[in-house]
């Protein structure tokens, strides 16, 4: 049976496997779940709104023009923060592709050696000494890679992500290594703006009390208070708790992940490797360091083979070609997701946690585009060699990968 | 030019008979360093010093890139300063680092590694989780 290989470019954020949506052709970045992302942008921008709208004018004439004009800096500071936070990669890291999957395999085969049927394999982990701690490095089954130091997988992203810290529904997206310090900072002006907006309606109704009654300034603004105080005094102490959390881990070079987990504690006498002991250090390293670059080039080009048999019959599969990486590969093992792969965002509230795993409808058809192919695709079955390695940590670097043909 | 076409036929031609991984090496935390033990697969390709020399120039060059001091604090303040529009005209330095490695791996490629039937894959496009070499069957002796 003869078959016809057609071949197109695609992008390659269209084969990325993970449950990420993107938009503008890959620029922009998102989890699946972005409603509660929508309830922060209305929030704020609805809030800010009516400030704008009945505050500002009088305040402008009474006190100072430049009362509005600060706000305004701080509210597209805030929106520019939060919208880098939602939209740009968070550290994903990319999965291993078939070979190095098959290396790590049989590195792990050799490290373990024999095991008696019947009786479960050793838990994949690795022992790598960092600043003179040891630290464990988990197997991520999913992404067939071991985790570097500080990187987690997000089971509602269904990524690897570097330095994570959490996965955020307010902004739609996880927070790591990239994107944590455009989340701090977030977070900071927006209680700045927040205490900004409560303290001069405050203002607001005081002066207009002194010149026409307390009672009658109510009736003149209908409406805009009750909404704005109680959005302002929940945000408050939400928000500003939060960044207070934060500044403290900042300080100390520790993620909300590690914080919850009770990594570096303090008992058994484990320290936390990475932080440089001096609070000013930390935080600017955290920062002020250098912006990491994506490594996932969700814009390259890549060459997307579609096999069309002459012998028709083939329903038509269009954006559906056969991907490269392991997401078409059925796990070696049996996957299994510790306890602690799953990470709640820290004080965020129960109602996140509810709209968690609810994709909407939009979603769910975006969802069934990306899912894997009845094609299967076996990774090459390497024939069985003998370990060459003793087992030990992290210093082999090599094993041979039986010959295989390749493009 | 024709050094790039050499390649390109060498990739088409020749068939893999191995791949190796260059792991990470964690020691010093989180900054991305490559090992610099020599693999074993390698022995009869390529000198040991050689490759040594290779990875610790590579490693040499992540460290600048991830370096902190004075210029990656001015460059985040500023560019916090412009609430990081900035980065939307300008390349960080990360960046301008990243295009100096790619160029050093292709003229390794070109000078030492494609001549010995091997090939470097640029970390970046493993995550810079491993350096992936390819070694290609040894065919021909007189090239």
């Amino acid at each position: 049976m003869s078959a016809v290989m057609i071949t197109r470019k695609v992008r390659k954020w269209e084969k990325l496997p993970g449950k990420n949506t993107f938009c503008c052709d890959g620029r922009v970045m998102m989890a699946r779940q972005k409603g509660v992302f929508y309830l922060t942008l209305f929030l704020i921008v609805g809030t800010c709104s009516l400030f704008f709208a009945f505050e500002c004018p009088y305040l402008s004439i009474h006190l100072s023009p430049a009362i509005p004009v600060f706000a305004i800096v701080l509210f597209l500071f805030v929106l520019a923060m939060l919208l880098r936070t939602s939209f740009s990669d968070p550290g994903v890291l990319p999965r291993a592709l078939p070979e190095e999957a098959t290396f790590i395999e049989m590195e792990i085969e050799a490290a373990n050696g024999n095991v008696p049927a019947g009786q479960r394999p050793p838990p994949r982990i690795r022992n790598v000494q960092i600043n003179g701690q040891i630290v464990k490095l988990k197997y991520c089954y999913t992404c067939k890679i071991f985790r570097p130091p500080r990187a987690s997988h997000c089971s509602i992203c269904d990524n690897c992500v570097d330095r994570f810290d959490h996965h955020c529904p307010w902004v739609g997206n996880c927070v790591g290594k990239r994107n944590y310090r455009y989340f701090y900072l977030f977070t900071l002006s927006l209680s700045l703006l927040t205490i900004y907006i409560f303290t001069f309606d405050i203002v607001h109704v005081v002066m207009r009390s002194v010149d026409s009654g307390f009672v009658k300034t109510l009736q003149d603004t209908p409406g805009t208070y009750p909404f704005k105080v109680l959005v302002c005094f929940f945000t408050l102490w939400s928000v500003v708790g939060l960044t207070g959390f934060h500044t403290y881990l900042i300080s100390l070079n520790q993620t909300t992940n590690e914080d919850i987990k009770g990594s570096w504690s303090g008992k058994n006498r484990v320290q936390n490797p990475y932080s440089h002991k001096n609070m000013l250090k930390n935080c600017c390293e955290v920062l002020c360091g250098p912006a990491y670059p994506s490594v996932l080039d969700r814009r390259g080009l890549m060459q997307d083979n579609l096999p069309i048999p002459a012998s028709a019959g083939l329903p038509a599969i269009q954006g559906n070609p056969v991907p490269q990486t392991t997401k078409t590969t059925a796990p070696l093992l049996p996957n299994e997701h510790t306890p602690d792969d799953t990470k709640p965002s820290i004080s965020d509230s129960a109602i996140a946690h509810a709209e968690k795993r609810s994709p909407s409808p939009k979603e769910e058809k975006q969802s069934t585009l990306h899912k894997v192919l009845p094609i299967p695709i076996s990774p090459p079955t390497p024939t069985k060699v003998p370990p060459l390695a003793s087992p030990e940590t992290d210093a082999d670097a090599s094993v041979i990968i039986p010959r295989e043909k390749t493009l | 030019m024709a050094e790039n076409h050499s390649l390109q036929d060498l990739r088409q031609q020749a068939a893999i008979s191995a791949k190796v991984f260059i792991q990470r090496d964690y020691t010093n935390g989180t900054v991305c360093q490559f090992q610099t033990k020599f693999p074993s697969e390698l022995e009869n390709r390529i000198d040991k010093q050689q490759f040594e020399e290779t990875v610790r120039t590579l490693n040499s060059l992540y460290a600048e890139a991830e370096k902190l001091g004075g210029s990656s604090y001015l460059e985040g303040c500023l560019a916090c300063l412009t609430a990081y529009t900035i980065f939307l005209c300008m390349e960080t330095h990360y960046e301008k680092v990243l295009k100096k490695i790619a160029r050093f791996i292709r003229e390794q490629n070109d000078k030492i590694y494609a001549p010995r039937g091997l090939l470097l894959t640029d970390p970046i496009e493993r995550g810079l989780r491993v350096v992936e070499i390819t070694i290609f069957e040894d065919r021909s002796l007189g090239r």
